[in-house]
């Protein structure tokens, strides 16, 4: 795989990045990478991971600084460049790949501008550049194509020509910023395996960041593991990932759901220590389960097997293991009454149809999943039920008795028993009024505030949703992501609802987040709440969905019991969807060599 | 319900001043001297009657005279103290400029919220109605009306908000868009909330940065076309003393008394920096308060 004599083409030694006022953002991250390796860097929002990856190209955001270290790129001290030799750098040495192509890429460029600025030479050379560029990344290489500008492009084409005029001035490092977490399952699989076929047949050394530990385990011959803005855990790719050493670790693994195992997900207690809040010893300290008085005393990253691990017993979460932690499915439910169904559901914007004839039931205590990539028409589907989409047929009921199709015709009592739930925490509560307030307007109208119950049936939600009473007189933006999910949650419950609808709900947030956000939707179902969960990730499908619908252009392309569905998929779709999904390596020899042949 | 208890462990952050209320923007040094400047001279025109050393309106020397112990800033074209009568000069700018703007950027929000929220004809119509006034050239509207009714203070300052108001309504109509798409706002609609309480509740906090930087910038703006007024001959009339108008007065005599002129301009100038300063102060606290959410 590696040649041990190559010499490192980058090493970074004890970066430090901090903000003006001197409290570290990352500190003493240390990486080396030999010609042709990929380094994956790992870790949850507020890690530090997009930081680091920055401060490599010698750059730090408005109002932070690089406080100390060196990044040494084939031969070239990065940290101590004239700003015009930096420049230089950045053009001939090292590339950065942003996560939104869409907003990378300036819309008013055409693309043969977009891919040889920079390069020198005739115009000639420099358009037989791009179009060598282009065939290497899969697009078209005609005079036509490189005529267009980048919104005519769909976004996985966006993200190959951001790639491509990363790679066209032959940089010796690319540094990838979660280049794929905007894309659908199928476009992040074609768009990861043109970085792993640049990385072969190029030889390209790559720095890749993502919080997607499945797509590290894809493309990284090594991963460095960040937490709070310190590497915990670095070292071979199949070593730290399948048999991880530090706690944290071991707890985001246990986080992740997998797309072929029922299991109860271990969410991590408490929340990332913010910049200038950290724990005086061990960065992990204040919530690892195995913390001991010696880690009171911050440990320095110290070898263990083959990889680095910043514990002070590195052997401990090596033997926990991963213990199974399979869980049963929900039996099927016996003829009761469906609590939210929709027949012959048709759906346009203008004169656009995107829902075509779409049936679906919703049954008490049981979650029915609908899967779609963007534009499937999930999210429209989830519109229409909740009665904010104008232009649809079809109809609706709601236990048994007929639904309006708007919200505006819908009574009191309809619009208390169907809850919607938003994608993003951060923007489904109104960032200038408290939590208590956000959930007493919840209330409007209802028969609890009339009876003065309202204090009561709030501090029963939020109790539900096991967060503490006294946080609402907080600001949304004073709570962490998983907090704020669980408050949306608590405004849908305090309406005593029967169905809840859940539009892509852990989508946007970290997976150890996301693990109690779906452990908390379980235990709602075992209420016996409906749910219908609108998603594009199968692994999550597995994990919460009794039955599923697979949306395709508008149409149901297949329909079932959630494991006759992802266990035996009958359609194509669906079983490409499925073969795309991505896994996390395991202990076992076979997933060992299947992920060696990679390389 | 066993796995779940684990996260209400979550430690909440450490209690921060409310990064949300109007007092942030105190910490801006902008904020903080704009709104000085602007209560001083508030103050200062209101107690002018028992601080100044003359009567502002008698004449206590002769025409154009330059400055002198008795009259530290000179004599104006009629011989009175040009001190007394800069102190006194801003009592109508002091309230007129104000509620000119307050009303224009109260009213302005509220054609804007109204027409974002309910859009189409409403929005249209109410639009467009703005653009017609924001079309009209102001100077022309406030000749015709003042000429047809004559210089009240209360005409004035509705000949103001209506020169403002477009403008505050666009303003706040772009700014209230993008929030018709927030998912808190969806929420409101999917439990039925009637649309004035979605404008109240959930769009008017949530505009009230931009509404802020509004006003001062209105306050400055109001000051401007006041005093403009004035020096055209169209506002505040003689003999009352006042900043716009002192300018007119006296510029016949600039090569000889050049403080009867520059000492109204001055007091112009800081009235309407201390209300820039407090607009470019909190647009650069929200920028930044803001950037970080």
């Amino acid at each position: 795989m590696t040649n041990s004599v190559d010499p490192a083409i980058l090493t970074a030694d004890a970066v430090t990045v901090e903000r003006l006022d001197g409290a570290p953002i990352i500190a003493d991250v240390s990486l080396t990478l030999r010609q042709g390796e990929v380094m994956g860097i790992v870790g949850e929002s507020g890690s530090g991971k997009s930081t680091l990856a920055l401060a490599l190209m010698g750059h730090a955001r408005r109002g932070v600084r690089i406080g100390g270290g060196a990044v040494n790129i084939d031969g070239t001290e990065m940290l101590s460049l004239t700003p015009k030799q930096l420049r230089s750098a950045r053009r001939n040495l090292v590339a950065y790949v942003a996560q939104d192509p869409g907003a990378a890429l300036n819309p008013t460029l055409r693309l043969d501008t977009l891919l040889t600025e920079g390069l020198e030479g005739s115009s000639a050379e420099k358009t037989a550049r791009a179009k060598r560029i282009l065939k290497k990344v899969g697009l078209p290489d005609d005079d036509a194509f490189l005529r267009r500008r980048p919104r005519q492009l769909s976004g996985g084409q966006q993200q190959r020509i951001a790639i491509a005029m990363a790679v066209i001035a032959e940089p010796k490092v690319i540094i990838l910023d979660e280049p794929t977490t905007g894309l659908d399952v199928s476009t992040r699989a074609k768009v990861l395996d043109l970085i792993k076929q640049l990385c072969i047949a190029d030889n390209l050394t790559a720095i890749y960041v993502s919080h997607d530990l499945a797509v590290i385990a894809s493309v990284a011959d090594h991963v460095t593991v960040m937490y709070g803005g310190q590497v915990v855990e670095q070292g071979e790719m199949q070593e730290v990932l399948a048999t991880p050493r530090h706690p944290y670790t071991r707890a985001l693994l246990d986080a992740v759901p997998s797309v072929n195992d029922r299991q109860a997900l271990l969410p991590i207690r408490g929340r990332v220590p913010n910049v200038g809040e950290w724990p005086e010893g061990c960065i992990f300290s204040d919530r690892c389960d195995y913390a001991i008085a010696a880690c009171s005393v911050r440990p320095p990253l110290r070898q263990a097997g083959t990889a680095l691990v910043r514990c002070v017993r590195p052997e401990l979460a090596h033997t926990l293991g991963a213990v199974s932690r399979h869980i049963d499915h929900r039996r099927a439910a016996e003829a009761v009454e469906p609590a939210l169904t929709a027949t012959h559901i048709n759906a346009a914007y203008g004169d656009k149809q995107v829902l075509f004839d779409v049936n679906l039931t919703v049954e008490p205590g049981r979650c029915l999943a609908v899967v779609g990539e963007s534009g499937s028409g999930k999210s429209t589907l989830s519109r229409c039920l909740i009665g904010l989409h104008e232009n649809l047929t079809g109809e609706l009921t709601l236990a048994g008795s007929p639904l309006p199709l708007s919200v505006a015709g819908r009574d009191q009592i309809a619009r208390e028993r169907l809850q919607y739930i938003f994608q993003n925490p951060n923007a489904s509560l109104n960032p200038r009024r408290t939590i208590g307030q956000s959930l007493i307007a919840a209330l409007d109208g209802s028969a609890a505030k009339r009876e003065g119950r309202a204090i009561d049936v709030i501090n029963e939600a939020l109790d539900r949703v096991s967060i503490p009473a006294d946080l609402t007189d907080r600001y949304p933006a004073e709570l962490s992501g998983g907090q704020r999910q669980r408050v949306a949650i608590a405004r849908a419950l305090v309406s005593n609802p029967a169905v809840l609808l859940c539009d892509e709900v852990t989508s946007s947030l970290d997976v150890s987040v996301q693990a109690s956000v779906i452990e908390l939707l379980r235990s709602l179902l075992e209420d016996g709440l409906g749910m219908m969960f609108v998603t594009h990730d199968l692994a999550v499908v597995r994990n919460i969905a009794d039955t599923v619908i697979v949306l395709n252009e508008g149409r149901i392309v297949e329909q079932g019991e959630m494991q006759a569905v992802l266990n035996a998929p009958q359609h194509p779709y669906t079983q490409s969807l499925l073969a795309n999904t991505l896994q996390l390596p395991t202990g076992d020899d076979e997933t060992e060599t299947a992920a060696l042949a990679v390389h | 319900m066993t796995t779940t208890t684990d996260a209400s462990l979550e430690l909440p952050r450490p209690r921060k001043a409310r990064a949300t209320g109007l007092w942030r923007l105190w910490s801006s040094a902008q904020v903080r001297l704009g709104v000085t400047m602007l209560v001083g001279i508030t103050i200062l025109v209101i107690i002018a009657p028992f601080l100044a050393p003359h009567d502002m309106a008698a004449p206590v020397g002769r025409p154009y005279a330059p400055p002198s112990p008795e009259a530290w800033l000179g004599t104006d074209n009629l011989g009175r103290d040009v001190l007394s009568r800069v102190m006194s000069g801003g009592i109508y700018l002091a309230w007129m400029a104000p509620a000119s703007a307050l009303i224009a950027v109260s009213l302005g929000a509220a054609i804007a919220l109204i027409a974002a929220y309910y859009g189409g004809w409403t929005d249209l119509i109410l639009m467009r109605c703005m653009d017609v006034l924001l079309a009209f050239p102001g100077i022309l509207l406030t000749l015709l009306c003042v000429s047809i009714f004559g210089p009240a203070p209360p005409l004035l300052v509705t000949l103001v908000v209506l020169t403002l108001m477009p403008g505050v309504a666009r303003v706040i109509r772009g700014a209230a868009l993008p929030l018709l798409r927030q998912e808190y706002v969806l929420w409101a609609k999917t439990v039925g909330t009637p649309g004035r309480v979605i404008i109240t509740r959930e769009l008017l906090p949530n505009v009230s940065s931009p509404l802020l930087v509004e006003l001062g910038l209105r306050l400055s703006w109001s000051v401007a076309i006041l005093s403009s007024m004035s020096f055209i001959g169209y506002g505040i009339q003689p003999p009352a003393a006042d900043w716009g108008l002192m300018v007119a007065e006296n510029g016949n005599g600039l090569g000889i008394q050049p403080y009867a002129v520059l000492a109204p301009i001055l007091m112009i100038v800081l009235y309407t920096i201390g209300g820039a300063l407090i607009a470019e102060g909190s647009a650069r606290i929200i920028a930044r308060t803001e950037g970080e959410a």
